[in-house]
C-alpha cells in the first residue's frame, strides 16, 4: 500500500519500530490494521508539530530578548568597556557608570531573603506535606501560603513602608545603627516574605509524593516521625526542594517593586547592613524614563543586560548543584 | 539519515519568523519607530492634538485642556510620561507637543531634525521640607548650608553654621537624613542648577541633571516617595514639589536668595522670580535668580513645538489650532494656576513668550499675526 498523503520521508529502519507514528510506513500500517483512519494519523502529527513549535516559540522569545538587550547595550559597552562591571560610580551627569553597587545589592538582597525565608518555607512544606496532608486546616494554611505569592508586589512595597519600616527604625534605634528604616535589610525582610510560597508549594508537592512504603519501612525499623523526616523523606526530596529553593531566589534576584520603594535607593555601595543601597531592577524601573542621553539609555539596557546573565548563571549553577548532589 | 526535526517545513517557517521579527526590531535606536508617519500628527482627525512631557504640569494640563475643550470643542490628549520621554517623541514627531521642566540638553538638540521653540508655559518652586517636629519656628537657610547638608558635609541639626541662621531657634542634635529623587526628574534639575550655581563645591562634585549621583541620602520614587521619608523620618530633609508641600500642610523652610532675603517659596514669589530680564528664546532657568524678592528655587516649564509647522504632511489649519492653544494657555488660560498652586507667568514672560509664538511659521508664513 502506499503512503497516505504524508509526504515526509520515511526510512528504513523505522520499519523496524511499532510505534504507532503516523510517520513511518510501519506505523501506518500497524495503524491501519487496527483500525485507525488516515485523519486520527494525521492529527497525531499536527499534535507533535504544535508541540514542538510551541517549545520553539519560547526558545526563540528568550533568544530574541537576550538579543535585544546585547544590541542596545552596545553604545554603552563601547563607551566603558568591561569596567562597567566593577564601577563603583554611577554619575548620569558625567556619564560614568558603574554596575557594581547594584549587583552588591541585588545579590546581598537576595541571598539574605532567601536565607530569611528557607526555614520557614521548609517548615511549611513538612508541615503541610507530612503532618497535615489532609483536612480543613491543611487546605486553609495551604492557600494563605498561596495567597502570599497572589498579593501584587506594590502592596508589599506600601506594607513596608508604612508597617516595617517604621519597626525596623526603633530596632536601629535600640542597636544604635542611623535610624532610617529603610535599607538592605528591611528589603530583605520583605524579599523574604514574598518569596515563601514558591519553595513551600513545590516542597510540598514533591514531600507528599515520598512513596509510603519506603516511610513505612522506616517506622516499622523503629524510626520516630522525625527520624523518618530526616533520613528518609528529606534525601529522596532533596531536589525538589532544592528546585524550589532556585525558584525563590530567581523570584528574588528580579523583584522591582516592593524592593524599590523600601531600599533607600542611593548610589553609594551599602556600608552595612542596614544601610541604604540599591537594586539592578530598581534602579532601571526609577531611571528609565527619564534617561535623557543615548549612552545613559544604554548604560540602563546593559545593566539589564547584567541582570539576565546573573540570573541564567545563578540558574545554571543551581542545576549543577542539583545534580551533583541527587542521584537523579 | 535518520529524519529529524530539522528537517522539517515547521522549523523552517520558525526561524523565518524569528529572522523577519529581529529584523524589525534593528532598527530605530531608543525611541522606537522614526518613520511613524501613521501617526496622528498627520491623520484626518484635526481636532485632537497630541502632547506629551513632563508630569509636573500634568494637574494643570489637564484642567487647562478640559476648560479648553468646553470652550471651542478642541481635544488634547496628554500623555505625562517624563520630561525625557517628551523630548524625544517630539524628536520622533509622534507627538504635536512636548512639555519638559528643563531645556533641551546640547545632545536632545542635536538630535532634533530642526530648530524647537520653548514656550514657558508656567512656573513652580522646590519646597525644601524638614521632619523636626520641636522645632516650631520655620527654619531659614541659606544656599551654603544647603549645599552642604547634601554634600554631607553639615550631618546634625544643631551645627554652628544653622544656628547661626536661625538666631533664636532652639535646634536639636539629631542627626540629618537627605531625602533625594531616586527617578530622573525636574524637580531635581531645578534643584541641582541651583546648587550648581551658588556652590562651587557642589558643581565640581556632583552638578545638575534630571539624575545625578548624590553623595549622600536616601533616594524616594517621585516627589510622594520623597514627602513620605521625610514625614516619616525624624530629622529628615528633602525636596519637593511646592504644590505637593502646600497641599498636605508640610513644613518648608524660607531660603535666602541673592539679594540676601530670606523668601517663604508661595505662588507670589514664584512669580516674582521670573520677573526678569529673560532671554528672547526663554532658555533661561530661573534659579537663583535676581529679583529681590523671588524664591531662588524656582523654574519654569516649557511648551516645545517645531518651529517650522510644516512637517510630516500636517495642514495648516492644525498648526493654527495647535498655535492658538499655546497662545490661549499663556493668557487666559493661566487664570487656573494659582488654585491648583502653580505659579501664574510674570508680565516679561508673558511678553517673551507672545514674541516666540509669533516666530513659528508654516510654509514660511507665520502663523500668528
Amino acid at each position: 500500500m502506499s503512503p497516505t498523503a504524508n509526504k515526509n520521508s520515511i526510512t528504513l529502519s523505522e520499519q523496524s519500530l511499532g510505534v504507532i507514528d503516523s510517520k513511518s510506513k510501519a506505523g501506518s500500517l500497524s495503524a491501519r490494521a487496527l483500525g485507525r483512519s488516515g485523519r486520527q494519523i494525521r492529527m497525531e502529527g499536527l499534535f507533535k508539530r504544535t508541540l514542538v513549535l510551541m517549545g520553539l516559540i519560547m526558545v526563540i522569545l528568550v533568544f530574541g530578548i537576550l538579543i535585544t538587550l546585547i544590541v542596545e547595550s552596545v553604545p554603552s559597552i563601547k563607551a566603558l568597556g568591561l569596567k562597567y562591571l566593577w564601577g563603583r560610580t554611577w554619575d548620569p551627569v558625567q556619564d560614568i557608570y558603574g554596575a557594581f553597587p547594584f549587583l552588591l545589592g541585588t545579590l546581598l538582597t537576595s541571598f539574605l531573603a532567601l536565607l530569611i525565608s528557607v526555614p520557614f518555607s521548609i517548615a511549611v512544606a513538612i508541615f503541610l506535606g507530612e503532618y497535615y496532608p489532609k483536612g480543613w486546616f491543611s487546605n486553609f494554611l495551604k492557600n494563605t501560603v498561596e495567597l502570599i505569592a497572589a498579593v501584587p508586589s506594590v502592596i508589599y512595597g506600601f506594607w513596608g513602608l508604612a508597617v516595617l519600616v517604621p519597626i525596623v527604625r526603633s530596632l536601629e534605634t535600640k542597636i544604635g545603627v542611623p535610624p532610617i528604616g529603610v535599607g538592605i535589610f528591611t528589603s530583605s525582610l520583605i524579599l523574604a516574605v514574598m518569596i515563601i510560597p514558591y519553595a513551600a508549594s513545590l516542597g510540598r508537592s514533591v514531600i507528599q509524593m515520598v512513596p509510603s512504603p519506603l516511610k513505612e519501612g522506616a517506622y516499622a525499623l523503629g524510626a520516630t516521625r522525625w527520624e523518618v523526616i530526616r533520613s528518609v523523606v528529606l534525601p529522596y526530596t532533596k531536589s525538589g526542594l532544592f528546585a524550589g529553593i532556585l525558584l525563590s531566589l530567581g523570584r528574588a534576584l528580579g523583584e522591582t517593586m516592593a524592593v524599590t520603594m523600601v531600599i533607600g535607593n542611593t548610589s553609594q555601595l551599602p556600608t552595612s547592613i542596614f544601610a541604604p543601597g540599591n537594586t539592578m531592577a530598581s534602579v532601571i524601573a526609577n531611571e528609565f524614563t527619564e534617561a535623557d542621553k543615548a549612552v545613559y539609555l544604554s548604560a540602563l539596557i546593559e545593566l539589564g543586560l547584567v541582570l539576565f546573565l546573573v540570573t541564567t548563571v545563578i540558574n545554571m549553577i543551581g542545576k549543577r548543584v542539583i545534580s551533583r548532589f541527587t542521584n537523579d | 539519515m535518520k529524519k529529524n526535526l530539522f528537517n522539517s517545513k515547521f522549523f523552517t517557517a520558525a526561524v523565518m519568523l524569528s529572522i523577519f521579527s529581529f529584523m524589525g526590531c534593528g532598527g530605530g535606536e531608543g525611541g522606537g519607530k522614526t518613520d511613524s508617519t501613521a501617526a496622528a500628527s498627520s491623520s484626518g482627525d484635526d481636532n485632537a492634538l497630541i502632547g506629551a512631557g513632563s508630569s509636573f504640569d500634568n494637574p494643570l494640563f489637564s484642567k487647562m485642556f478640559s476648560e479648553y475643550n468646553k470652550m471651542n470643542g478642541l481635544k488634547v490628549n496628554y500623555q505625562s510620561v517624563g520630561s525625557g520621554a517628551g523630548i524625544s517623541q517630539l524628536t520622533n514627531k509622534t507627538v504635536d507637543f512636548g512639555a519638559s521642566d528643563a531645556p533641551m540638553n546640547g545632545k536632545q538638540d542635536s538630535a532634533v531634525s530642526a530648530p524647537v521653540l520653548h514656550i514657558p508655559v508656567t512656573a513652580g518652586a522646590v519646597a525644601l521640607s524638614y521632619n523636626l517636629a520641636e522645632v516650631k519656628d520655620t527654619l531659614k537657610l541659606t544656599p551654603t548650608i544647603l549645599a552642604e547638608i547634601f554634600l554631607g558635609k553639615i550631618t546634625k541639626w544643631n551645627d554652628p553654621k544653622i544656628v547661626a541662621a536661625n538666631k533664636g531657634v532652639k535646634l536639636p542634635a539629631t542627626g540629618i537624613v537627605v531625602a533625594h529623587r531616586s527617578d530622573g526628574s525636574g524637580t531635581t534639575n531645578i534643584f541641582t542648577t541651583y546648587l550648581s550655581k551658588v556652590n562651587e563645591d557642589w558643581s565640581a562634585k556632583v552638578g545638575k541633571g534630571s539624575s545625578v549621583n548624590w553623595p549622600v541620602g536616601l533616594g524616594g520614587k517621585g516627589t510622594e516617595g520623597v514627602a513620605g521619608m521625610v514625614k516619616q523620618t525624624p530629622g529628615a530633609i528633602g525636596y519637593i514639589e511646592l504644590a505637593y508641600a502646600i497641599q498636605n500642610n508640610m513644613a518648608y523652610a524660607k531660603v535666602q536668595n541673592k539679594a540676601g532675603n530670606f523668601i517663604t517659596p508661595t505662588i507670589a514669589s514664584v512669580t516674582a522670580a521670573a520677573n526678569i530680564t529673560i532671554p528672547p528664546d526663554s532658555k533661561i532657568s530661573l534659579t537663583n535668580t535676581e529679583a529681590a524678592d523671588g524664591y531662588p528655587i524656582s523654574g519654569f516649564s516649557w511648551v516645545l513645538i517645531y518651529k517650522d509647522q510644516k512637517y510630516n504632511s500636517r495642514s495648516s489649519d492644525r498648526a493654527g489650532k495647535l498655535l492658538n492653544l499655546i497662545s490661549w494657555m499663556i493668557h487666559d488660560g493661566q487664570q487656573y494656576s494659582s488654585p491648583l498652586t502653580y505659579a501664574p507667568l510674570s508680565p516679561a514672560a508673558v511678553a517673551v513668550a507672545d514674541a516666540i509664538l509669533k516666530s513659528a511659521t508654516y510654509d514660511g508664513k507665520a502663523i500668528l499675526q
